[in-house]
This record gives structure tokens, C-alpha cells and sequence, in this order.
């Protein structure tokens, strides 16, 4: 009882360096949820598409480095599709090709998706070709 | 010759409507049976024709309907995952 009224009470500078470490881990935490440099350099660059399915696809002929980087990616969203699909009771696939239209719909001026006809498309300031079934 | 004796013996029970409805048969004899039985397929294939056809177009729309359903409550799940992965997406 009397711990928790003295915790109440104004900052002290040793609060406050606990506070300062908290914000720093979450940062941190922040950070590592951002695309590393070079994907987002290849997918500037035109190099990295977003297909339909809802994985990363190599848009002509990509360099090794850039196609480690795609099966890299598509291998984690792959394992995140699975996760989520079992708890929303529907298939992989049902999921990605969701996550997919989203995905398109998130590009920006300059990079690459696959419209409804299978081609790679450059998305400009227009809203993309998006599948039919998207919603 | 089996028939009528048993036909008879049946008759103990049968109230008069029935007795008098299988003389009434006897006398349209076979040709009318035929008739009947013609017509009566005839009847029935009819009404199986009708009720298949408006029947396959209903299954057809609720599935789409579910289908689309599905991916719209789904999309509003996928924007969450996406953004949670954002390294990835």
C-alpha cells in the first residue's frame, strides 16, 4: 500500500531514464517493422511487383540478389497468410489473394503490380486494375 | 383368375364408394389406362422441368453473394495483418 502511493507521486530522474528505455524498445520495435532498404529500393525501381495472389513477384528479368529478396519475403507472408486464414476459418489462398488486392491497392506512383490480364502495370496516381473479386 | 376372387373378398370391407369406382374402371377398359398412364408421365416429367429451372439460378446467386461477403470481412483483417507486417508488405 504505502509502495504504491509512493509510485504516484512526480517523476524522478530515475523514472524518467526507464521511461526514456521503454520509448527506445518501442522504436526499436517500430523500426524493424519497416522494409529493409533494399526492398524498397527494387520495388522502387520496378524490379518487384505485386501480383494478384498476394506475393511478390520478379517483374522481367531480376538480378539474384533481388530474387533472394522476393522468395525471402513471399516465404514470411506466406506464413502469415496460414495463420491468419486458420483463424478466420477461410483457405490460404482466400486470404492472400484479400491481402493481394490491398496490397495493389497500397502502391504507389512508379511501382509495379499485376493487373486483372496477368501483365505487370505500372501504378500511377489513378486507383490500380484491380481482380474483379476484390472488393 | 386369382384377381377377382380376391377382389371380391375385399369387397367385405370396402365401402361402396371404392366398389363402384372398380366398376367404373372396368368399364373404360384397357385403352383409357393406357391413356392415363401416358399422361400421367407426360404430367410428371412437366412438372420436373418446372421445378428444376427456377431452382439452379437461386443456388447460383447465394454463393456468389457468400463469396463476396467473405472477401469484404476478410479485407478489413488483411489492412490489419498488412500493417502489422509491415516489413514484409
Amino acid at each position: 500500500m504505502f509502495a504504491l502511493g509512493n509510485y504516484s507521486k512526480r517523476p524522478t530522474p530515475k523514472r524518467l531514464a526507464t521511461a526514456v528505455a521503454v520509448l527506445a524498445l518501442v522504436s526499436a520495435t517500430a523500426a524493424s517493422a519497416q522494409r529493409d532498404p533494399a526492398y524498397a529500393a527494387a520495388r522502387a525501381a520496378g524490379e518487384v511487383g505485386e501480383r494478384m495472389d498476394g506475393y511478390l513477384g520478379a517483374v522481367g528479368a531480376a538480378a539474384p540478389d533481388v530474387r533472394k529478396i522476393i522468395s525471402d519475403i513471399n516465404i514470411k507472408r506466406k506464413q502469415v497468410y496460414f495463420e491468419q486464414a486458420e483463424e478466420n476459418h477461410v483457405t490460404p489462398d482466400q486470404y492472400a489473394f484479400t491481402a493481394g488486392c490491398t496490397a495493389i491497392d497500397r502502391t504507389v506512383p512508379g511501382e509495379k503490380y499485376q493487373a486483372p490480364d496477368g501483365s505487370w502495370a505500372t501504378r500511377t496516381s489513378a486507383p490500380p486494375r484491380k481482380h474483379p473479386q476484390c472488393p | 383368375m386369382i384377381h377377382p376372387e380376391l377382389t371380391r373378398r375385399a369387397g367385405a370391407v370396402t365401402p361402396e364408394l371404392m366398389q363402384g369406382c372398380e366398376k367404373q374402371m372396368r368399364r373404360m377398359g384397357r385403352p383409357f389406362i393406357g391413356a392415363a398412364v401416358l399422361m400421367g408421365s407426360v404430367m410428371a416429367l412437366t412438372a420436373c422441368v418446372s421445378v428444376s429451372a427456377p431452382d439452379k439460378p437461386i443456388v447460383i446467386e447465394l454463393n456468389i453473394n457468400i463469396k463476396h461477403e467473405l472477401i469484404v470481412e476478410l479485407a478489413q483483417d488483411a489492412k490489419k495483418t498488412i500493417d502489422e507486417h509491415g516489413d514484409i508488405f
